[in-house]
C-alpha cells in the first residue's frame, strides 16, 4: 500500500500489455489498465517495462493509456457469503454482473465479491483480554444450514484481544475485534483478502487415510480416492469427463464443493446452476447448492482470467479447509488452463517446450495439485482438500504433455475410455488403464465395514484382467473355441461390467450407491463366479446357469434395490446359492 | 470522424498483414481503411506499439504496394448493421450485399465480436427440435439453442443432411418465427448454390440470410464471416424473439485461414501448425449459440466441418468436439454401403439430449431405447470385427442374431429418404421393431414396464428372429 503507482501503456499485443513508469510495482501485483480500468496482473518486469496480462477484453486499448497499481497482489476476498455464489475467474460475482449489465459481461465492471450489506448472525467465541494468535477462532456464523463459518485470526497477527463485539448481526465491513499486536493495533473483520497464488499456511500436512465416498461404484470400490488426495480424469471429447465431475460434485461426501468451470462450455455451468438448487442431498436433506461455490470462466470469456481461475478456486477451498471442513475441488478442465498458459507464454515470446507448452507447465501443475492434502489447520482441527482435475487430451491421446505431467503429480488416475463411452457405458472409466495409490491408505476404513473388502475387490479386478487377456484370443478364434471355464469367466466379467460398473447417474436409485450396497453387489457376483465355476468345471453346460431367470435378474439389482434396503441383496444372494445348489443336484442326478 | 489522418509510411507487407509506421493513438482491434488508388479495403489492428501497428487486411493484400497506399484508422471495432430486413438477402463475407439490391439501412450497428455471455444469464436448452431424421431425433436429439456440428469427410453428403434439417425442422413451428442463417466460408460456388436452391424450394429463402465468402474470396475474409452471421443471429434471436438456425460451413476452411494469419504473424504453432489459441478462437464462435433468461428466441448452431482424411483426431474436429454439445459424425463405411444419411451410430452424440427428451417432451421410453440401441449396436460392431476373422459360420447363435439386428438397424432405422420426414413416434416405433429382433435378456438397459408395453406388443412380437 505504498500509494498509487502510475504508468503508461506502450504496446498492446492481445491481452499482454507493456507499460512503462511502473516504478515500485512488484511481480503479480494488480494493475488497472486504460480508461475502462481493466483488471490485469504484472507478470514480468524487464528493466523499465512491466508486462501486464489483462483479464478482460482489451479491444480499443491504446499506447499512452494510463496504468494504475496499488501495489497489491491479485487476491480473493474471503468471508461469509461465498457458499452458493458463482464467480468469474477473478472472483467477480456473475449474478451481480447480470443485474448490473444484463446478459453479457461488459468491460471493466467492478463489483464486490461478497455482499457488503448483508448482516450475518455472529456468535463470538473469545473474550477480550485473551491471548490470540494466527489461527485462533474468535467467532462463528451459520453461513448456510450445512456450513458453520469460523472467524479466524488471520496469518501474521498475534497479541492480546483488546475488544470483541457482542453476539448480533454484523456486515463483513464491520470491525468485529481488535488485537494489540507488536506492530500496533489490528482491526479484525469477518472478511479479508488473500493472494491467490500463495498457498494458505497450515500447521502440518498429514497422510490421507479416509476415503472420499462418491457413491460411484467403479471409483469407491475399484479406484478409491482419499480425502485430501488428488485425481485426474483424462478423456477425449464425449467420454464423459464433465458428467463424471458432475456426479462427483453431487454425491461425494465432502462438506464443501468448489466447482471450477475453466474454459469449458457455458451451458454446462448453467446445467449446474439450474440443477444444484433443486437436487437434495440425501444425507442431510438440504439442496446441494448450499455446499457449493462455483467459479465459471467459460471458453468464450477472457483467456488470462481462465489461467487465474483455478487459483481463485483453490484459495477459496483452502479458506474453508482452515475452518476444519472437508473440501473437494473439481477443476474442469485443467487442459484449458494449460492452454491459457501456453497462449500467454507464446505472446511473451517464451521458448516453447513440448507442443508449444511453456517449460514451466510441469512446475505449475505440481504447485496446483500440491495445494491438496489432509492437514492439521492453524485453528486446531483437521481439514482437507481433495483435487479432482479433468484433463482433455487432444485427440484422446494420453501421451500429450498435460496428461503426462498431470499423471506425475496425482495419485489417482481415472482414465476414460472412448470405446466404453461409445457403447454408452458410463461412467466410462477404464478398469484397465486406471489406477489408484490410495488403496492401502484407506484399507482400514473399508475393513471396518467388511474385513474381506480388499480380497473381494482384487478378485473382481482379476476377473476383469483375465477377461481383457481372453478378449485378445476371442478376437482371433471366437469365444466358442475357448474352454468352457474361460467362457464362464467371460460371462462373469460381462456381468461385473453391466451389473456393477455401469451406473446410471440419472436413475433415481442407481445415481448414488452406498459402500454397503457396493460391497454386497460385488460379493453376489463373485458368489456366482465361485459356485458357478465349480459347476462348470464339473461339466455343467454354461447355459444351464446363464439362462436361469434369477441369474439374468442380477443386472437389475443395482437399479431396483435402494441403498436402505440392502438386505434384499442378501435375500437375492441366498436365493442364488439355493438355485446353484439345485443345479448341482441336477448335475449329480445326470 | 470529422477528419482522419491518413498514414502512408508502410514498413512491410506479409501475407494478410501490413505494418504501418509512425502511427499515434491507435487502439487494439481498431478498424482500418486501406486505400490503394480507388479501391478500398478494410482491416483491423492486431497489435499496437507506440509508433507502429500491425493490421490484418480482410480482403487480402494482393496487389498492394509499399508506396501509394493510404491507411486510415477509423476507430472502434468492426461493426455491421443488423436488421430484420436482412432476411431474404445475400451478402458477401463481410456483410455487404451482393444480390444487386441496395445496402440495408439500419440504425443499429453491432460489434461483430459480440460480448461473452454471462453463464448466469443462460437458460439451459431443453426444447426438442424434430428434424425428422431418425438417427438424429432418436439417438442424438437436437435441442433448440444447441451447437451440434456435423463432422464429415470429402464426398460425403453433409450438405444434403444440413439442408434436410433446415427444411424439416422449420415445418413444425407454426406460432413461432423460425429463420435460417447460412454462412459459407471458403466453399465452392455450387455448394452455396445448392443451399440457396434448397431453401428456395421449401419456401424458406425469404426468411433466411445468406453470407458467402466463397473459395475464391480472400482467405482472411473468412475469419469475419461467421462473426457477421452470428451478430445478425443474436439480434434476431434476442431482440426480435426468433428461433435462428445458423449453419456454418466449412469450419475447416475457417481454421485454415486462422492458421495462415497466425503463421504470417510469426506465432509459435501448436498441433499441425494451428495456433495455440485455436480452441479459444473457436469457442468465441460456438459459444454464441444458446438461450438467454428472459428472452424467447434461441440460436441453434450447426457448424459443418470436413475431417481431413476422415481423421477425427485432427485439431479442427477435435477442438470443435471439446466445445460443441456433441457431434454428428458421418461414416465412410455406411456411405459406401449406400446408406443415407450415413450417420455413424457410435461416435455421434448429443450432450443436451438427456434433458430434452422423455415424458412430456418426446416419450417416456426414449432415453432407454436410445441407450439400448447404442449398447446393442456397439456389440454388433464387436461381433463384426470378430466375424471378419473367424468367419460368420463360426459365430454363436446369439452373435448371428446380433448381426441380423445390425443389418436391419442400418437399413431401416438409420437409412431414410432425403425427403422423408419421420415423427418422433415413428422413429421410436422403428427403434422398438429393431430391439424386438433381440432376445429379451439382452435388453438390460430397459425397464420392465417398457419391455412389457412395447417389446411384448403384438406387432413387435412378430419381429422375433
Amino acid at each position: 500500500m505504498e500509494g498509487l503507482i502510475r504508468g503508461k501503456v506502450v504496446s498492446v499485443n492481445g491481452p499482454i500489455v507493456k507499460a512503462v513508469g511502473m516504478k515500485g510495482v512488484r511481480m503479480f501485483d494488480i494493475a488497472e489498465v486504460g480508461p475502462d480500468r481493466l483488471i490485469g496482473e504484472v507478470i514480468r518486469l524487464l528493466g523499465k517495462i512491466a508486462l501486464i496480462q489483462v483479464y478482460e477484453d482489451n479491444t480499443g486499448l491504446k499506447p499512452g493509456d494510463e496504468v494504475l497499481s496499488e501495489g497489491r497482489p491479485l487476491s480473493v476476498l474471503l468471508g461469509p457469503g461465498l457458499i452458493s455464489s458463482i464467480y468469474d475467474g477473478i472472483q467477480r460475482p456473475l449474478v451481480g454482473i447480470a443485474e448490473k449489465c444484463g446478459s453479457y459481461i461488459d468491460k471493466g465492471i467492478k463489483l464486490s465479491a461478497l455482499d457488503t450489506e448483508k448482516r450475518w448472525e455472529l456468535k463470538p467465541l473469545a473474550e477480550s483480554g485473551a491471548q490470540v494468535r494466527e489461527g485462533t477462532v474468535v467467532g462463528e456464523i451459520q453461513e448456510s444450514q450445512l456450513i458453520t463459518h469460523k472467524i479466524i485470526v488471520p496469518h501474521g497477527i498475534s497479541g492480546v484481544l483488546t475488544s470483541i463485539v457482542e453476539a448480533g448481526g454484523y456486515t463483513i465491513e464491520d470491525v468485529i475485534y481488535t488485537v494489540d499486536t507488536a506492530a500496533g493495533p489490528y482491526e479484525g473483520k469477518m472478511a479479508g483478502y488473500w493472494p491467490v497464488r500463495s498457498p494458505r499456511p497450515v500447521k502440518v500436512k498429514k497422510n490421507p487415510h479416509i476415503p472420499l465416498v462418491t457413491g460411484q461404484r467403479i471409483i469407491d470400490t475399484f479406484f478409491p480416492i482419499a480425502r485430501g488426495g488428488t485425481a485426474a480424469i483424462p478423456g477425449g471429447f464425449g467420454t464423459g469427463k464433465t458428467m463424471t465431475q458432475h456426479a462427483l460434485a453431487k454425491w461425494c461426501n465432502a462438506d464443501i464443493i468448489v466447482y471450477i468451470g475453466c474454459g469449458e462450455r457455458g451451458n454446462e455451468m448453467t446445467d449446474v446452476l439450474t440443477e444444484f438448487p433443486n437436487l437434495i442431498d440425501e444425507r442431510n436433506g438440504r439442496p446441494l447448492i448450499e455446499r457449493t461455490v462455483m467459479i465459471a470462466n467459460t471458453s468464450n470469456m477472457p483467456v488470462p482470467a481462465r489461467e487465474v481461475s483455478i487459483y481463485t478456486g483453490v484459495t477459496i477451498a483452502e479458506y474453508y479447509r482452515d475452518m476444519g471442513h472437508s473440501v473437494a475441488v473439481m477443476a474442469d478442465s485443467t487442459s484449458r488452463w494449460a492452454e491459457a498458459l501456453r497462449e500467454l507464454s507464446s505472446r511473451l515470446g517464451d521458448m516453447p517446450a513440448e507442443e508449444g507448452f511453456p517449460p514451466y507447465l510441469a512446475t505449475r501443475l505440481a504447485e496446483f495439485y500440491e495445494r491438496a492434502g489432509l492437514v492439521e489447520t492453524l485453528s486446531g482441527p483437521d481439514g482437507d482438500i481433495t483435487i479432482i482435475g479433468a484433463v482433455s487430451p487432444p485427440g484422446g491421446d494420453f501421451s500429450e504433455p498435460v496428461t503426462q505431467h498431470t499423471s506425475r503429480f496425482v495419485r489417482c488416475f481415472w482414465a476414460l475410455d472412448k470405446i466404453l463411452a461409445d457403447a454408452r457405458h458410463y461412467p466410462s472409466i477404464s478398469w484397465i488403464d486406471s489406477y489408484t495409490e490410495y488403496l492401502h491408505d484407506i484399507e482400514d476404513w473399508w475393513k471396518d465395514l467388511d474385513s474381506q473388502w480388499l480380497t473381494v475387490r482384487n478378485a473382481a479386478i482379476n476377473i476383469l484382467l483375465e477377461d481383457n487377456r481372453l478378449q485378445q484370443l476371442v478376437k482371433l478364434v471366437g469365444a466358442d473355441a475357448l474352454p468352457v471355464t474361460q467362457q464362464f469367466t467371460l460371462y462373469v466379467a460381462e456381468m461385473i461390467k453391466n451389473a456393477f460398473l455401469q451406473q446410471n447417474s440419472f436413475d433415481a436409485i442407481d445415481k448414488y450407491c452406498s459402500p454397503e450396497k457396493q460391497l454386497k453387489l460385488l460379493k453376489t457376483i463373485l458368489t456366482l463366479y465361485e459356485k458357478g465355476m465349480i459347476l462348470v468345471q464339473a461339466g455343467l453346460d454354461i447355459k444351464d446357469i446363464t439362462e436361469r431367470p434369477l441369474v439374468s435378474e442380477m443386472v437389475r439389482l443395482k437399479s431396483e434395490i435402494p441403498n436402505k434396503e440392502t438386505e434384499r441383496i442378501d435375500a437375492y444372494s441366498e436365493g442364488l446359492l439355493k438355485e446353484l445348489e439345485s443345479l448341482k443336484e441336477l448335475l449329480l442326478g445326470v | 470522424m470529422a477528419f482522419e489522418i491518413e498514414y502512408t509510411n508502410i514498413g512491410g507487407i506479409s501475407g494478410p498483414l501490413i505494418f504501418v509506421q509512425g502511427v499515434r493513438g491507435v487502439g487494439l482491434g481498431e478498424i482500418v481503411e486501406i486505400r490503394d488508388g480507388s479501391t478500398l479495403r478494410v482491416g483491423q489492428t492486431l497489435e499496437v506499439d507506440e509508433d507502429k501497428a500491425v493490421v490484418q487486411v480482410f480482403e487480402g493484400t494482393s496487389g498492394l504496394a509499399l508506396e501509394g497506399m493510404r491507411v486510415a484508422f477509423v476507430g472502434s471495432a468492426l461493426e455491421v448493421p443488423v436488421d430484420r430486413a436482412m432476411l431474404g438477402r445475400v451478402f458477401d463475407g463481410l456483410g455487404r450485399p451482393i444480390d444487386g439490391f441496395p445496402q440495408v439501412i439500419s440504425e443499429l450497428r453491432m460489434n461483430v465480436n459480440g460480448l461473452p455471455v454471462n453463464p448466469w444469464s443462460r437458460e439451459y436448452p431443453r426444447d426438442f427440435i424434430q428434424t425428422g431424421i431418425s438417427a438424429i431425433d432418436g439417438m442424438n436429439t437436437l435441442i433448440r439453442g444447441q451447437k451440434l456440428p456435423i463432422f464429415s469427410g470429402s464426398g460425403m453428403p453433409h450438405n444434403l443432411i444440413a439442408a434436410q434439417i433446415a427444411r424439416q425442422a422449420m415445418i413444425l413451428t407454426e406460432e413461432e418465427e423460425f429463420t435460417v442463417i447460412f454462412a459459407a466460408m471458403g466453399v465452392k460456388f455450387d455448394v452455396a448454390r445448392f443451399f440457396i436452391d434448397s431453401l428456395e424450394e421449401s419456401g424458406v429463402l425469404t426468411h433466411s440470410a445468406i453470407f458467402l465468402s466463397l473459395a475464391d474470396a480472400p482467405s482472411i475474409e473468412r475469419l469475419i464471416t461467421p462473426r457477421v452471421a452470428l451478430t445478425l443471429a443474436e439480434h434476431l434471436a434476442f431482440e426480435e424473439g426468433m428461433h435462428v438456425l445458423v449453419i456454418l460451413t466449412d469450419m475447416t476452411n475457417y481454421c485454415e485461414s486462422l492458421r495462415e494469419l497466425s503463421s504470417s504473424r510469426g506465432e509459435i504453432p501448436s498441433r499441425k501448425g494451428y495456433p495455440g489459441y485455436l480452441y479459444s478462437d473457436l469457442a468465441s464462435i460456438y459459444e454464441r449459440a444458446g438461450r438467454l433468461k428472459g428472452y424467447n428466441g434461441s440460436i441453434t448452431q450447426m457448424p459443418m466441418l470436413s475431417m481431413p482424411s476422415d481423421d477425427i483426431s485432427h485439431p479442427v474436429p477435435d477442438l470443435t468436439g471439446y466445445i460443441t454439445e456433441g457431434q454428428i459424425v458421418l461414416e465412410r463405411e455406411l456411405f459406401n454401403k449406400g446408406i443415407y444419411p450415413p450417420i455413424a451410430g457410435l461416435p455421434s452424440l448429443s450432450r443436451l439430449m438427456k434433458d430434452g427428451i422423455g415424458e412430456g417432451r418426446t416419450r417416456g421410453d426414449h432415453a432407454q431405447v436410445a441407450a439400448q440401441l447404442f449398447a446393442s449396436y456397439a456389440k454388433v460392431k464387436r461381433i463384426r470385427s470378430l466375424a471378419a476373422i473367424v468367419g460368420e459360420e463360426e459365430l454363436s447363435q446369439l452373435d448371428k442374431v446380433y448381426l441380423s439386428f445390425g443389418e436391419n438397424f442400418e437399413e431401416h432405422f438409420l437409412a431414410q429418404g432425403e425427403h422423408e420426414n419421420r415423427t418422433i413416434e415413428q422413429t421410436l416405433e422403428i427403434g422398438w421393431k429393431m430391439l424386438s429382433l433381440l432376445p429379451q435378456e439382452e435388453l438390460y438397459r430397459i425397464c420392465r414396464e417398457d419391455i412389457q408395453r412395447y417389446y411384448m406388443s403384438e406387432e413387435n412380437l412378430e419381429c422375433r428372429i
